[in-house]
């Protein structure tokens, strides 16, 4: 019975995690280069308010989660090609324009709910996949065989983004951008460019994310239903060493932890309602305090930005 | 690859910044397999040119010719198809990538997916063979020493094809002896089809390598002509525009008084790695001692931890019989110690301040510049303006952030308030890096004026003729421990070449 | 020499009001899309809380935390620490600020008032302490542990006026509201104008930014904060305790936004309830940045905000768009300001945009 449940935790550890992961995976690309968006978080809330309403509005018609997902990750796009404008173009201090980011998005994604849905309701999301005798397997199948398919998706972009970042000559110039922009500039690297490559994909993928969220998750949207997972995902590449693995292994971690505890409540344990929602919270916080350290592996200009013109 | 380059000319070049001309109609020529040496003193307009030449810079006006042809150059990407190369005086590498990686940023700069870093390893070998470059492909950049990553910048500009080479300042960081094959090999690579560009304001070895000379003094060309026609002094003369004597120390017996003394210090650097490894240092009243050595064998470790900047782990520091180890630098500096850091906009100065809030900096908690945690406005306003007409401070007023003040004005606010403040031992570290000679004129005739005040003065140097004008003794820094200490007039640049090597002779 | 530091100014007052508009603009966009005319919400907005007593005794309502979280935002961010815990430090310093109003033996006013100030600082200096402490001694980024703190600060704060703290007589007569009881009416700060909410925490927060005015730019320890969050490498070679210095500046900034939590319970609530915070920590970091992270100008930067905060609920009453929508703004505009710092700080752009200007005008 005990062995039943772990695995019923871990494999609802999975799903849980695909959030962290896609805007996890994004925002490392994003500070390789050498920018930190904050606003992952209001990216979140717009992306999941954008993919609930598309598909609300189709009533859950074949193919409205997929045209969801995919608003979401062209307005994410445009957000973060905001943050770009702000952070890469006018050189303004990554994190306040990220928390005015976060700022918008939360506006925006709460006014929008007020004005074209104002209730709460519920949508279909995806289902998960039927993998005919796989799911069978004991252990394996319930852990691995059970999930939609952007699970399965986001796992792929985790060796995928290795790839990208390490085996191209566009990752090549992430690294270099992010570690020693005014040597890269004098070989021809365009600084900018690059940056403002991967803030808009950062932002795509968090908005990819929030639609996860909504449709996939909770199948639903409320205020603040992103709770601070932007926030969190922006820690975890700190602990994740800004390498794909290591995001993966944190957002895992994250959620296995969350899991763990929502088992908890269901299992009937007295546990303060507001005590279960503080701990991921606090985890962080500890996380952030443990990791501190790291810094040293942080792309030597995170948060810096670049002119090209400075005299002595 | 790209064409070769038969002569490339600058017609009327001119190039402006905000409040400065830094080029005014500059004229220029070089032909294929000629070394041309660029002289001129710091902010002349030696480096702005050349970027000008490299595709980091516009000019306003003027123009390019390449074998005749009208060429506007708007990237490094399209200098580099053209074959022109730069080495810049700050390695333009990424530390924390490889050699390869570095040369492959340079040759897949195109292409957005495609890395083949085989061919990038070949092309590395190949070059290494054909020059006598010796480089390991794999090494990190940051395990490299100053000279290899020399190499590696003249590997990256050879492995696009380039002809035309420009290096800006290359033996700022050289040794003697390696100064002298950096030499060899720009004469070979000349003698085989390629066009030099020597950046330097050293006149021995312009004189020594260079066909041609261009003299540049505040952004206009003086003088363009054959290198053999002018002595050093004459050029000296040229590039500052006056008769310049740079201010030498007259023989003075060193008193035996010690007032500093380092014993057997070990410290970390910022890698974890030992960076003072039993450092031994004695600095007498009245004296000045020069630290010569290669940049990163410990000499800013040296002045952090005198300075309470950097932990000693083993050893100790004792100033004028007192035990200093290991103090906080609020107590050193309280205990008269006066420090001139390298880095004058992010270690001598606050430099959104302004000037009078810089020159303050270390004296604004005693009185009577301030009383009871209050600072005394007018009084602090009055001593500022004190400083700034007694140096001769040249700043719109005090009220002006010492951002906008040029480098030697900056300058001259650090040395004002750290020598106002009579120190017992002033530190200084690389004080005239990047001056004009007026400026650096000014800093040694103040640092002879603390040494005439019966101050110790600790000078660390890169420049040899400095350390050999000013320093009553000369002590050789290398990884970390000092080699040898000697006096001054018994002092051969060869021989410190050597132990800032770390060649020791056995015998003596 | 004068006439220039004149011009400088009146150049940056007029970027910041520049960038103002532009986000103003680009909020118009929102405006459209909640299927609203732009125009007449703005005009509802800026105006309607003029138009009446109520209205503007409102704005100064709103305005007294705004100018408390302010100046702790000018402290720290000119410190160089981003505070953004504003929230969960306005709900720590409410609590700590209730306990001491409801728990504490009831003394007279005069001692109890400021009893209680002290300990809403006293708990927004220790929740924004933590997160000073973290990046000072741990190199913790503060803006990622000011916002989980926030999270936490809420989710302690409702856990206590729903439990423990809750008001008895809510829990007797069955209503269950999350409000504790009603503070004791000699603590109330006084009104200012009769039958309106204005209240004497506007003067209050006024005498406080003349104080931080006098600390940062008078006196030896503003000295240093100062340095340490303009340069902070030269600050350690001058001999300043950076470390320290930082978590000062987070513990001024936590105790600021905890005197906000004192006012609104003291002044305006007069009980502890939910979201008793309304997002001034947030709306504190655009008042602060508005105000040029001084403290003098944090004062008709406040008020401008209270306004605006007045006139959304205002204009959402009017036209229907949620008055969610001046969050958003908020964020544009703060987007506008540091987008327009590149043009302010970066040496020479002052004259290329001063020609640009000239060149358009015809004054070439």
């Amino acid at each position: 019975m005990i062995f039943e449940i772990m695995i019923g935790i871990i494999s609802a550890a999975i799903p849980l995690s695909i959030t962290f992961v896609l805007v996890g995976i994004g925002e490392m690309f994003n500070q390789r280069a050498g920018v930190y968006n904050l606003g992952a978080e209001g990216i979140m809330m717009v992306g999941a308010f954008l993919g609930f309403y598309v598909e609300y509005v189709m009533q859950s018609g074949p193919g409205s989660s997929f045209l969801g997902m995919l608003a979401a990750i062209a307005v994410g796009a445009l957000m973060g090609g905001l943050m770009g404008l702000v952070c890469v173009k006018f050189k303004a201090e990554q994190g306040i324009a990220g928390i005015a980011l976060y700022m918008l998005g939360w506006g925006i994604a709460g006014m929008l709910f007020r004005v074209y849905i104002g209730g709460t309701t519920s949508i279909e999301g995806l289902k998960a996949i039927e993998f005919p005798l796989l799911t069978d397997i004991p252990v394996l199948g319930p852990l691995l065989f059970s999930h939609n398919v952007m699970v399965y998706i986001t796992l792929l972009i985790v060796p995928f983004s290795w790839y990208l970042l390490n085996k191209t000559a566009w990752g090549l110039k992430v690294k270099a951008v992010g570690t020693a922009p005014r040597a890269a500039d004098t070989m021809g690297v365009k600084v900018d460019r690059t940056r403002i490559q991967c803030v808009v994909l950062a932002g795509a993928m968090a908005g990819l994310a929030g639609a996860y969220l909504s449709i996939c998750q909770t199948h639903m949207y409320a205020d603040n239903i992103t709770a601070g997972r932007g926030f969190i995902a922006v820690a975890l590449v700190y602990f994740g060493k800004w390498k794909p693995s290591g995001i993966l292994f944190g957002a895992l971690l994250f959620s296995l932890a969350h899991s763990f505890q929502r088992s908890i409540q269901v299992y009937g344990i007295d546990f303060p309602y507001e005590v279960a929602v503080v701990f991921p919270y606090l985890l962080v916080i500890v996380v952030l305090a443990l990791s501190g350290r790291s810094n040293v592996m942080a792309p030597a200009v995170l948060g810096k930005p670049y002119y090209r013109e400075l005299r002595d | 690859m790209a064409k070769q380059i038969e002569r490339i000319e600058f017609k009327d070049i001119t190039k402006r910044f905000p409040g400065v001309l830094a080029c005014d109609k500059i004229n220029l020529q070089v032909n294929r397999g000629e070394i041309l040496a660029l002289l001129g003193e710091n902010g002349a307009g030696k480096t702005t040119l050349m970027n000008v030449l490299y595709g980091l810079y516009q000019p306003d006006e003027g123009e390019i010719l390449i074998n005749g042809e009208n060429i506007c150059i708007d990237t490094p990407q399209k200098a580099g198809e053209l074959g022109i190369g730069m080495v810049h005086q700050h390695f333009m590498l990424v530390p924390n990538l490889t050699v390869k990686e570095n040369v492959a940023l340079c040759m897949f700069n195109n292409s957005a997916i495609k890395l083949d870093l085989d061919l990038v390893t070949e092309t590395i070998k190949e070059i290494s063979a054909s020059h006598n470059i010796k480089i390991d492909p794999d090494a990190y950049i940051w395990e490299l020493s100053v000279g290899e990553q020399q190499r590696v910048e003249l590997i990256k500009a050879l492995s696009l094809g380039a002809n035309l080479l420009i290096l800006d300042e290359p033996t700022a960081v050289l040794t003697p002896q390696e100064t002298d094959k950096l030499i060899l090999l720009l004469q070979e690579m000349a003698a085989s089809g390629c066009s030099i560009i020597f950046i330097s304001h050293k006149l021995n070895e312009v004189k020594a390598v260079s066909h041609h000379v261009a003299v540049l003094r505040n952004g206009r060309m003086v003088y363009n002509g054959s290198t053999d026609d002018h002595t050093t002094d004459e050029l000296a003369t040229l590039m500052a525009g006056r008769d310049i004597a740079l201010p030498v120390a007259k023989e003075k017996m060193v008193s035996e008084e010690i007032i500093l003394n380092i014993q057997n210090v070990t410290a970390l650097g910022d890698r974890g790695t030992e960076a003072l490894d039993g450092l031994s240092l004695s600095l007498s009243k009245g004296e000045i001692l020069g630290i010569a050595g290669v940049s990163g064998n410990g000499q800013s470790e040296l002045a952090e931890i005198i300075n309470g900047l950097r932990k000693v782990q083993s050893g100790k520091v004792v100033l004028d019989g007192e035990d200093i180890t290991n103090r906080t630098p609020q107590q050193i500096i309280d205990r008269r110690i006066g420090y001139i850091p390298a880095d004058r906009l992010h270690e001598g100065t606050v430099a959104a301040f302004s000037v009078k809030e810089n020159m303050i900096l270390k004296d604004y908690a005693q009185a009577p510049l301030s009383r009871a945690t209050f600072l005394m406005d007018k009084t602090i306003s009055n001593y500022a303006e004190g400083l700034v007409a007694k140096f001769d401070i040249k700043t719109p007023d005090i009220d002006t952030t010492c951002a906008s003040l040029s480098g030697g004005n900056i300058q001259k606010v650090i040395v004002a308030r750290e020598i106002n403040r009579n120190p017992k031992v002033l530190v200084a570290v690389y004080p005239t890096r990047g001056l004009d000679m007026g400026a650096a004129e000014f800093v040694h005739s103040e640092l002879l004026a603390a040494r005439d005040n019966n101050e110790a003065v600790l000078l660390i140097s890169e420049e040899l003729e400095e350390l050999m004008n000013l320093s009553d003794r000369i002590a050789v820094i290398y990884e970390g421990k000092i080699l040898k200490v000697i006096p001054a007039k018994e002092a051969q640049k060869s021989e410190l070449g050597l132990l800032m090597a770390g060649v020791q002779n056995e015998k003596e | 020499m004068k006439k220039n530091r004149l011009h400088e100014q009146m150049y940056n007052l007029g970027m910041t009001t520049f960038s103002l508009v532009v986000a103003l603009m680009i909020g118009a966009v929102l405006f459209v899309i909640a299927g609203a005319n732009p125009i007449t919400a703005y005009w509802v907005m800026f105006t309607a809380p003029l138009q009446d007593i109520f209205g503007i005794t409102e704005m100064f309502v709103r305005a007294a935390p705004l100018l408390l979280v302010a100046l702790g935002i000018s402290i720290s961010f000119r410190s160089g620490i981003l505070n953004i815990g504003g929230e969960g430090q306005i709900l720590v310093g409410a609590i700590f600020g209730l306990f001491i109003a409801l728990y504490a033996p009831q003394m007279h006013w005069s001692v109890m008032v400021p009893l209680i100030f002290v300990a809403s600082f006293a708990g927004g200096a220790l929740w924004g302490g933590i997160a000073g402490w973290m990046r000072a001694y741990l190199n913790v980024n503060e803006i990622l542990s000011t916002v989980m703190l926030n999270y936490v600060a809420i989710q302690i704060y409702n856990f206590l006026i729903r439990g423990p703290m809750m008001d008895k007589q809510e829990i007797a007569y069955g209503t269950g509201a999350s409000q504790t009881a009603r503070i004791a009416r000699e603590y109330w700060l006084t009104k200012l104008i009769p039958g309106a909410r204005m209240h004497s925490g506007m003067i209050i927060a006024i005498i406080m930014a003349v104080i931080v005015f006098f600390f940062l730019w008078k006196t030896i320890y503003g000295y240093r904060m100062r340095a340490v969050g303009a340069e902070i490498k030269a600050s350690r070679y001058a001999g300043i305790n950076t470390k320290w210095y930082l978590l000062l500046a987070m513990l001024l900034a936590g105790g600021f936004a905890g005197m906000a939590g004192a006012v609104e319970i003291l002044g305006v609530h007069h009980r502890g309830l939910e979201s008793i915070s309304a997002g001034y920590g947030f709306s504190g970091i655009v008042v602060a940045l508005f105000g040029g992270l001084h403290p003098l100008g944090a004062i008709p930067a406040s008020v401008v905000f209270g306004l605006l905060i007045v006139g959304a609920d205002m204009m959402q009453r009017a036209v229907q768009v949620p008055a969610y929508v001046i969050l958003a703004i908020q964020g544009l505009i703060i987007l506008a300001i540091v987008s327009s710092n590149v043009f302010i700080t970066k040496k020479g752009m002052r004259a290329k945009v001063i020609n640009l200007l000239k060149k358009m005008t015809g004054r070439g």
